[in-house]
């Protein structure tokens, strides 16, 4: 275990350190302590590593993140995991708006409730949030899936192209272009992977869930749509 | 475009340190806001005695014997406190008024920061650290206060444009964001006989505010209305006499979090502001909703 | 009928043929004009300016003998890695999707032959222009599209697209036509529908947000490259202030003439500023700061000509780009395909509906058959030569204004020709020490 104080030895350090470690697999379990909303902190890592942050962090952790698995054991400022391409980041806390946003690949995992704009733009991560997300959430989400086990604010999904939105509690306004849709088998197949791998099989079964996707009548410009743009 | 901070207590106990955990929580905010800062402190009302905050570009000479020439001028003793650009004037409560106008007259230089009950403001251009030192804010006790670190946008980097803003008895108002439609409110307010010291935006929101409250709405109707005519983009924080609130617009993409214990509520533009505040760690800690007001009074 | 001449048919200034037509075409199609290229209107530009020269007061270099150099050095602010370019002519963003994969490697083979730098677009990198740009730019823009860290970590710097100049505050739409199978899966969208970009980046809004996102490019590069910030032609003082204290190495002006792969006209014609009115306000901005010449100043939005280049550094820019000119170079609108344009009810020269994918001289298109059609070694030559003729000219002109370096010229250099162009530039009028708006003056 490689202990890093960020407060004594700095984000600089601390990130140069990481980066080093590409391609590398010797050195895997790493824990920052001090964080105190910090920002950046452990933003580009590309190694399958496990990274656990001790406190809360402020904006973008965890941005682009490749490969490692970074745990925040408190809440997360704007914009966790911002274009992830793969690995796993699990956040104890609640996290701030933007969380996941454009993110490529790899989960998500929000313990307690995202703000606004979780999963925007998302185009291929797969996110799970134990409570609620907040407005404009999934707003222009592109592909991938987002799992919510609480309730969902004003304007789910507004501009929405391909993901997948589930939400088991209530969902307050959906957004332009957004729609129910039905549930097939495969959608419980994902659901009952995203669950079990976002931990949080033990509090939700896939029956409980309900879909939100495009109605994909922005795709193509149609003025009869236009109050919708 | 700034860095905002608040911290509203309940528990009595935390009064003397409120200059100290609101130093801390402006510095942190130093990134959001290099360009100025400024903090408004509500505490040590007197019965029957009101404050005045004024601010001096020359305070050896305009604060020289102020004092004695204010008193001179309404009749009534006046007791007089200099931090550095700024001064504090303790004047009889009924004679707030006729202290302002005999000011404007007998330092026509200096500007009015603040003036009610028990609100100081101190701002000036230069670090937040810089700024807190000066006027020693980590020693001020007080129930509650509210601060700002300010990256000028479109309006000059000057002491009257750093915030808080106040427009009104015991009232400010801090701001991040920035408003879209300022110019036009500000010539309706001008026309409803509000004056203006700068072309800050946020100048025009505290200004509505202060109009509307003297229109007979409370602070929470106040800033309701604010949702239906101020346009842009903007977390306002304000405070009044024994009052604390915050409201976002309704399309919230700037920076809020709040954090409530049985001690405090706490305001800041990002989660470190408010880290070393104590308990924090058991603290209900959440973002405000766009849209929507949120007021505490004691 | 009475034997008095009748009086002829008079057009309107106000309902013109054009605004006519207009009206007509809204009101049968219920969609406004879209198109690609930037505002077509007069405005005031580079033309009514010129340059002094020397002759008896000031002496002049000998042209082709002494020496007269045009290298610049971009992102000397922060990064550990600056570029240097030989010559002070870049090459704009312009995607891949806009732009065919050829044409992008033709923009790379040209601008690395002749020193400088490409840029990529809101379509992520291709192997094209990463191979074949000595100096690539990777544009960092609201849609995210292909974003990745891999990218992000090859580039040699990074351009944070704030807003562009044919539409600052607005987005995009890529239409349809124009989503192939590969642009599709490089922007993660299905093959065929419009693409709509945002105008707001995802996760962050305003100066005070923006420094905490650059701060995070700038820890995900380890600090190596230069950061650049690049913005509309709206409010070039505040923005280009705002941009260095957010911590931009550069700032990337882009006024209204500059171009776009598409939007709407009403946007392009109407909105922003033209680049000579804001050149001057985001180098006072820079002076006021103290950092002129510390953070650099590239601009675009309608530069042509090496006299275009020189005026512009004579104002206090640092670089130019081009975009639009570029394109031409590499045969886009040429009138050797006017029976193509003809069939698309057009004509060379005034071609502009980019968006629609079918560009007789495969440029910006997506179609293979179209883009077949064009030659990216040949593309590359034309454009070296373009950018060498465009240095030669810039040079000639310094030379001629006694300096042996291109960024030695000044606003003193110049006067304008018109009462327009000596209020916004901040140059005397011809013959005078006017300058509308300021005081004194003969």
């Amino acid at each position: 275990m490689q202990s890093f104080d960020l407060g004594k030895e700095g984000l600089r350090a601390l990130n140069s350190s990481l980066h080093a470690l590409k391609g590398q697999t010797n050195m895997t379990d790493w824990e920052v302590i001090n964080p105190k909303g910090a920002h950046a902190i452990a933003a580009g890592v590309d190694a399958p590593v496990d990274i656990t942050v001790r406190g809360s962090t402020g904006y973008y952790c965890a941005g682009m993140n490749k490969q490692a698995t970074i745990r925040i054991k408190g809440s997360a400022g704007p914009g966790v995991a911002e274009n992830m391409m793969s690995g796993t980041v699990i956040v104890d806390g609640d996290a701030s708006q933007y969380a996941g946003a454009t993110g490529r690949g790899g989960l998500l995992v929000i313990k307690g409730n995202a703000a606004s704009r979780c999963g925007i733009s998302m185009k291929g991560i797969d996110i799970v949030v134990h409570g609620n997300i907040g407005h404009m959430s999934c707003f222009m989400a592109q592909s991938g899936n987002i799992v919510v086990l609480g309730d969902a604010g004003d304007a789910l999904g507004d501009s929405l192209y391909e993901a997948r939105l589930f939400v088991r509690g209530s969902v307050k306004s959906l957004g332009a272009d957004c729609i129910e849709k039905e549930m097939r088998d495969e959608h419980y197949a994902i659901l009952e992977d995203l669950l079990r791998r976002g931990e949080a099989d033990h509090k939700a079964k896939p029956e409980e869930f309900r879909r939100y996707g495009s109605a994909r009548k922005l795709y193509n410009f149609n003025i009869d749509n236009a109050a919708a743009y | 475009m700034c860095g905002i901070v608040g911290l509203f207590l309940k528990d009595p106990k935390l009064e003397p340190k409120l200059g100290e955990l609101l130093t801390d929580m402006l510095i942190t905010m130093t990134d959001r806001g290099p360009d100025s800062a400024g903090i408004a402190i509500y505490g040590g009302a007197k019965d029957g005695l009101g404050k005045i905050t004024v601010q001096s570009a020359t305070p050896d000479q305009d604060f020289k014997n102020l004092d004695g020439d204010l008193h001179d001028a309404i009749g009534q003793p006046v007791a007089m406190l200099v931090k550095s650009t700024h001064a504090v004037l303790e004047v009889p409560l009924d004679q707030l008024d006729a202290a302002r106008s005999a000011l404007a007259h007998l330092r026509p230089g200096i500007k009015v920061m603040s003036a009610g009950d028990s609100i100081e403001i101190f701002k000036e251009v230069g670090l937040p650290k810089d700024v807190a030192a000066r006027f020693e804010v980590a020693k001020m006790q007080g129930t509650h206060g509210i601060g700002h670190t300010r990256m000028a946008t479109e309006s000059a980097v000057t002491t009257m444009g750093a915030h808080p803003f106040s427009t009104g008895p015991d009232q400010c108002l801090v701001h991040n964001g920035s408003l879209s439609n300022h110019n036009g409110l500000r010539r309706e307010l001008v026309r409803k006989g509000m004056t203006f010291e700068t072309q800050n935006d946020t100048e025009v929101a505290a200004a509505y505010v202060s109009q509307k409250l003297k229109e007979g709405e409370d602070l929470g109707k106040a800033l309701e209305s604010g949702l239906e005519d101020l346009d842009g983009f903007y977390t306002f924080v304000v405070g009044t006499k024994n009052g604390f609130g915050v409201v976002r617009d309704p399309i919230a993409c700037k920076p809020a979090v709040m954090a409530e214990t049985d001690e405090y509520v706490a305001f800041g533009s990002e989660y470190r502001a408010l880290v070393n505040l104590p308990g924090i760690e058991n603290a209900r800690v959440w973002e405000p909703e766009p849209a929507t007001v949120y007021f505490w009074e004691r | 009928m009475s034997d008095f001449p009748h009086t002829p048919p008079r057009y309107s200034a106000t309902f013109t043929p054009a605004i006519n037509a207009e009206i007509r075409r809204a009101a049968a199609s219920g969609i406004y004009d879209i198109r690609g290229g930037g505002t077509k209107r007069h405005l005031p530009h580079f033309d009514d300016l010129l340059f002094l020269g020397a002759s008896i007061s000031r002496y002049p270099l000998e042209g082709y003998r002494e020496k007269c150099a045009t290298d610049v050095w971009l992102g000397t602010r922060f990064a550990k890695k600056p570029i240097h370019l030989d010559i002070p002519v870049t090459i704009a963003g312009m995607s891949f999707g806009a732009l065919s994969g050829p044409a992008k490697e033709a923009l790379g083979r040209g601008a690395s032959e002749a020193g400088t730098s490409t840029t990529t677009g809101d379509g992520g990198m291709t192997e094209e222009e990463r191979g074949h740009s000595k100096t690539l730019v990777y544009q960092y823009l609201p849609s995210r599209y292909g974003m990745n860290p891999d990218d992000l970590r090859r580039a040699d710097a990074i351009e944070v697209v704030v807003g562009q100049g044919a539409k600052p505050g607005g987005g995009g739409m890529l239409l349809g036509q124009k989503i192939s199978d590969r642009v599709a899966m490089m922007r993660n969208l299905p093959k065929g529908i419009d693409q709509r970009s945002a105008c707001r980046h995802p996760d962050w809004t305003g100066p005070d947000d923006l420094e905490i996102k650059i701060h995070e490019i700038r820890e995900i590069t380890d600090w190596e490259k230069p950061i650049y910030v690049k913005v509309g032609g709206a409010r070039p003082y505040y923005d280009t202030a705002l941009a260095v204290k957010a911590g931009a190495d550069v700032v990337v002006l882009d006024g209204m003439q500059g171009g776009t792969a598409a939007t709407q006209d009403v946007f392009i014609e109407h909105v922003g500023m033209p680049i000579l009115a804001c050149i001057p306000q985001a180098v006072k901005a820079l002076q006021d700061l103290g950092m002129h010449r510390k953070v650099q100043l590239i601009v675009s939005g309608g530069i042509r000509t090496g006299a275009d280049v020189a005026k512009a550094m004579a104002l206090g820019a640092d670089a130019v780009a081009i975009g639009t000119a570029a394109l031409v170079a590499l045969g886009d609108n040429d009138p050797n395909l006017e029976a193509e344009y003809q069939k698309l009810q057009t004509t060379a020269d005034a071609y502009d509906d980019w968006h629609e994918g079918k560009d007789p001289a495969g440029i910006t298109t997506q179609d293979p058959e179209l883009f077949k059609r064009f030659d990216p070694v040949l593309g590359g030559r034309r454009l070296k030569n373009y950018l060498k003729v465009m240095t030669l000219e810039a040079q000639t002109i310094a030379r001629a204004c006694g300096k042996n370096h291109l960024h030695n010229l000044e606003p003193e250099d110049l006067c304008s020709l018109t009462i327009e162009a000596a209020a916004m530039a901040g140059v005397p009028l011809a013959g005078t020490s006017w300058i509308p708006g300021r005081n004194g003056g003969f």
